[in-house]
């Protein structure tokens, strides 16, 4: 394995409050020096006017394999993690057949590890068949590497399955991350209910179908001690709720996506059903709540919900078109250009959420460039232009809102357990 | 019948578009064009003259996804009595049941020589969906909740004809305005040519945010009543509720049934329109809708002229734009 100096970065290690221009040694696929004297052998990575972090980590992704291979693989998936700079991704259960067994769990990280691309934790389904009636077996799935439990694509809608959930994941001391919506709510909702919804004429999905849950979960974490992480935070009683859950002491954290703090309802007025997610996109008051959600410490993880559809599913009348939108890709210059260069995240801040605070809640060495850990690293260029294009991305699935959007900032070197996966501009 | 197409010819000067997906997108200019020319070809009709060859050699599709009586027939008649060729299109024998989508259904369509696709959809954006997609003209002829733009221009052509003017009259929407595209095409069209507006109904169909259009909202039509020229009845779109946002049909026609005893306490000279079908005892009683105040049946018979110029103004004017909508995929 080569040695690998990355030379001349300023180099932003949220884990270890580090914000320094140092020079970074990678030996054996470890962090092996800062600072080292060159032995002339080393693969030289000029970092010169770059950032370098800890590789980031997505802890919210659809990869679709098994089952839904026409929207993603794993292949295709971890590929355009890299190119978005996240050395490690944690996926969701809702496969087909979802990942609720020790079989699937293997299935998916042998398939990882076989790609080679990145890292890939699995998030398995809380509840077997993700039906949200029988607790799966969670103590096997841990077993074998499950990270965290989740049905997302569903919240756990039974209160008591919830309940036990918490009681049972204590355990194992792993979080239960639940996609919070009361379907009741929400049923033919395409967008979010409000001003532009009722000009459009589309069912709407109102923000209490999220909070109201959120309220929910927060009260059982808290009476059973357990561990709530709220996945895709995207109105301001949430925000609200969280915020104030956290000052009591609750075990819950949450996590927010690039395009939820960056777009409004307002994209609606297109029609184009690259804007249609779930939870949909809010207005402006709950985009706002978000982003002091994120500048206050509410809101400890973006991710990015990457949820890859093929084109021949988008490319329907909205209410029959699927939700989702893919994300790896984009984000980390949305990161950069919503969050840290208006000044509302530091470099550091925002770093933190996107690698050492996800892997602290799924329990994984990863998101630091501590002497000896993993050499999991991004290479970041903040300033560079690139216009995304659909068809450039890696993802095999193309249904991004941010098409033709001119972004700032790219990773442009990532390196996972010491072998260089991406380099911009080159197959790497 | 010359001087009917000098009219014609000259209102036709000022027109660029090529889609008609919205009164929203449409300036009070691009309205009273419509409206103007809607006119012409009315009082043709009044005068005998049916049968016109602004559009022969054209063809005109009437895609329709949902069921309709009166639009669909509306603009098959008003393409037919303009030349053009139409197509019916009846979505529950088409390939769309073997799983091909709405826009290769379009496009097959289109590549047949298509001048003009007239689309009905239960979904918002369908017409958008398909502008995106086709080089001919795209007319919504009703999608889901979001707009039915001919329906609205026939409404205000009414009000216009029978009232004189549309600018300082207050028109209430009284019944399901959450889910009327009629109310929103409405809306924008009187709006813009100045009107005030009062959108009305029970709490749950009438949110509070209608004001933000600048429409007023009340939730008793008894309290309105006395204010307003116009009484425009909505149907309640029970297909397209979830769950019956009231308790009982006939509480609602207790509360907001127009009816004779409520008819005493309008204006000497109100104007009730409704876009119909009407459900006869919900929205209105029949000595209503059958009395001298009514211009229920007038109406359709202004939709016809309103489609006429309608489908002229769109596929025969030159230097047509696309309505600037964003591109899709």
């Amino acid at each position: 394995m080569e040695r690998i100096l990355i030379r001349g970065g300023r180099v932003i290690d949220p884990s270890q409050g580090l914000d320094d221009n140092i020079d970074i040694l990678i030996e054996d696929g470890k962090i092996a020096a800062y600072n080292p004297t060159a032995r002339g052998d080393e693969r030289v990575i000029d970092a010169r006017g770059k950032i370098v972090s800890p590789g980031l980590i997505d802890m919210h992704v659809h990869l679709r394999e098994p089952g839904h291979e026409d929207d993603e693989t794993i292949a295709t998936g971890t590929r355009a993690a890299v190119a978005g700079g996240f050395t490690s991704i944690a996926c969701c259960p809702n496969t087909d057949p979802p990942i609720d067994t020790p079989a699937t769990v293997e299935f998916v990280r042998q398939k990882a590890a076989r790609d080679g691309h990145c890292n890939v934790y699995v998030i398995a389904c809380v509840s077997k068949d993700r039906k949200g009636e029988e607790l799966a077996e969670i103590g096997q799935l841990v077993a074998v590497g499950a990270v965290a439990f989740s049905d997302d694509g569903a919240p756990v809608y039974d209160p008591e399955l919830m309940r036990r959930a918490f009681e049972y994941c204590l355990m194992f001391d792993k979080p239960v991350c639940n996609h919070c919506e009361i379907p009741e709510l929400t049923r033919n909702g395409v967008m979010h209910e409000g001003l532009v919804s009722l000009i459009l004429g589309l069912p709407g999905i109102p923000a209490a179908a999220e909070s109201v849950m959120v309220a929910r979960d927060i009260a059982l974490a808290e009476a059973t001690g357990g561990r709530l992480h709220v996945m895709h935070v995207s109105t301001l009683g949430s925000v609200e709720a969280i915020r104030r859950a956290k000052a009591r002491g609750v075990r819950v954290t949450a996590e927010v996506t690039p395009h939820h703090f960056t777009l409004t309802d307002e994209s609606l007025r297109a029609f184009d059903s690259n804007f249609k997610m779930n939870p949909p996109l809010r207005s402006e008051e709950h985009v706002k709540a978000c982003l002091e959600g994120l500048r206050d410490g509410t809101i400890d993880v973006i991710a990015t919900d990457h949820a890859p559809h093929a084109k021949e599913k988008k490319m329907q009348e909205l209410d029959r078109a699927p939700f989702g939108v893919v994300g790896l890709e984009t984000a980390l210059p949305l990161v950069i250009m919503r969050l840290i260069k208006p000044g509302i995240l530091s470099w550091s801040e925002a770093l933190a959420k996107l690698t050492i605070n996800p892997a602290r809640i799924l329990g994984i060495p990863k998101g630091t460039l501590q002497i000896g850990a993993d050499a999991d690293v991004t290479v970041i260029d903040p300033d560079v232009r690139w216009m995304v294009e659909p068809e450039q991305l890696h993802s095999k699935s193309k249904n991004t809102p941010f098409a033709g959007w001119a972004l700032e900032g790219r990773a442009t070197v990532v390196i996972v357990g010491g072998v260089i996966k991406y380099q911009l501009g080159e197959q790497a | 019948m010359d001087e009917f197409q000098s009219q014609l010819l000259e209102l036709r000067a000022g027109w660029s578009r090529r889609d008609l997906l919205g009164l929203e997108e449409l300036s009070a200019e691009e309205i009273v064009c419509i409206l103007d020319t809607a006119e012409v070809f009315r009082r043709a009709f009044d005068q005998g003259i049916k049968k016109w060859s602004l559009l022969t050699g054209k063809t005109c599709v009437n895609l329709f996804f949902e069921n309709s009586t009166r639009t669909r027939n509306s603009f098959s008649l008003a393409a037919r009595r303009l030349g053009a060729d139409v197509v019916d299109f009846s979505a529950a024998t088409s390939s769309l049941s073997k799983g091909e989508t709405v826009v290769d259904t379009a496009r097959n369509l289109e590549a047949m020589g298509i001048d003009a696709v007239v689309v009905r959809h239960s979904t918002p954006g369908t017409p958008h969906l398909l502008a995106k997609s086709l080089r001919c003209s795209v007319i919504n002829a009703g999608d889901g909740a979001h707009e039915h733009p001919t329906q609205g221009l026939l409404d205000i052509l009414t009000i216009r004809r029978r009232l004189g003017r549309v600018e300082g009259l207050t028109v209430a929407l009284v019944g399901d305005i959450a889910h009327s595209r009629t109310a929103r095409s409405n809306i924008w069209g009187l709006k813009k040519l100045g009107a005030h507006v009062i959108v009305c109904g029970p709490s749950t169909l009438v949110s509070r945010d209608w004001e933000k259009l600048g429409v007023e909202y009340s939730y008793s039509l008894d309290e309105i009543l006395p204010r307003v020229d116009v009484l425009n009845l909505l149907r309640i779109q029970f297909e397209r509720q979830t769950r019956r946002p009231f308790p009982s049909v006939r509480e609602y026609a207790l509360l907001y049934a127009m009816n004779a005893e409520r008819l005493a306490r309008t204006k000497p000279g109100i104007l009730i329109i409704a876009p119909g079908p009407i459900n006869r005892g919900v929205e209105v009683t029949a000595d209503v809708a059958d009395g001298e105040h009514s211009a229920i049946l007038d109406q359709v018979t202004n939709g016809v002229a309103v489609r006429m110029a309608v489908l002229w103004l769109l596929t025969s004017a030159p230097d047509q734009k696309r309505s600037p909508v964003k591109a899709c995929l």
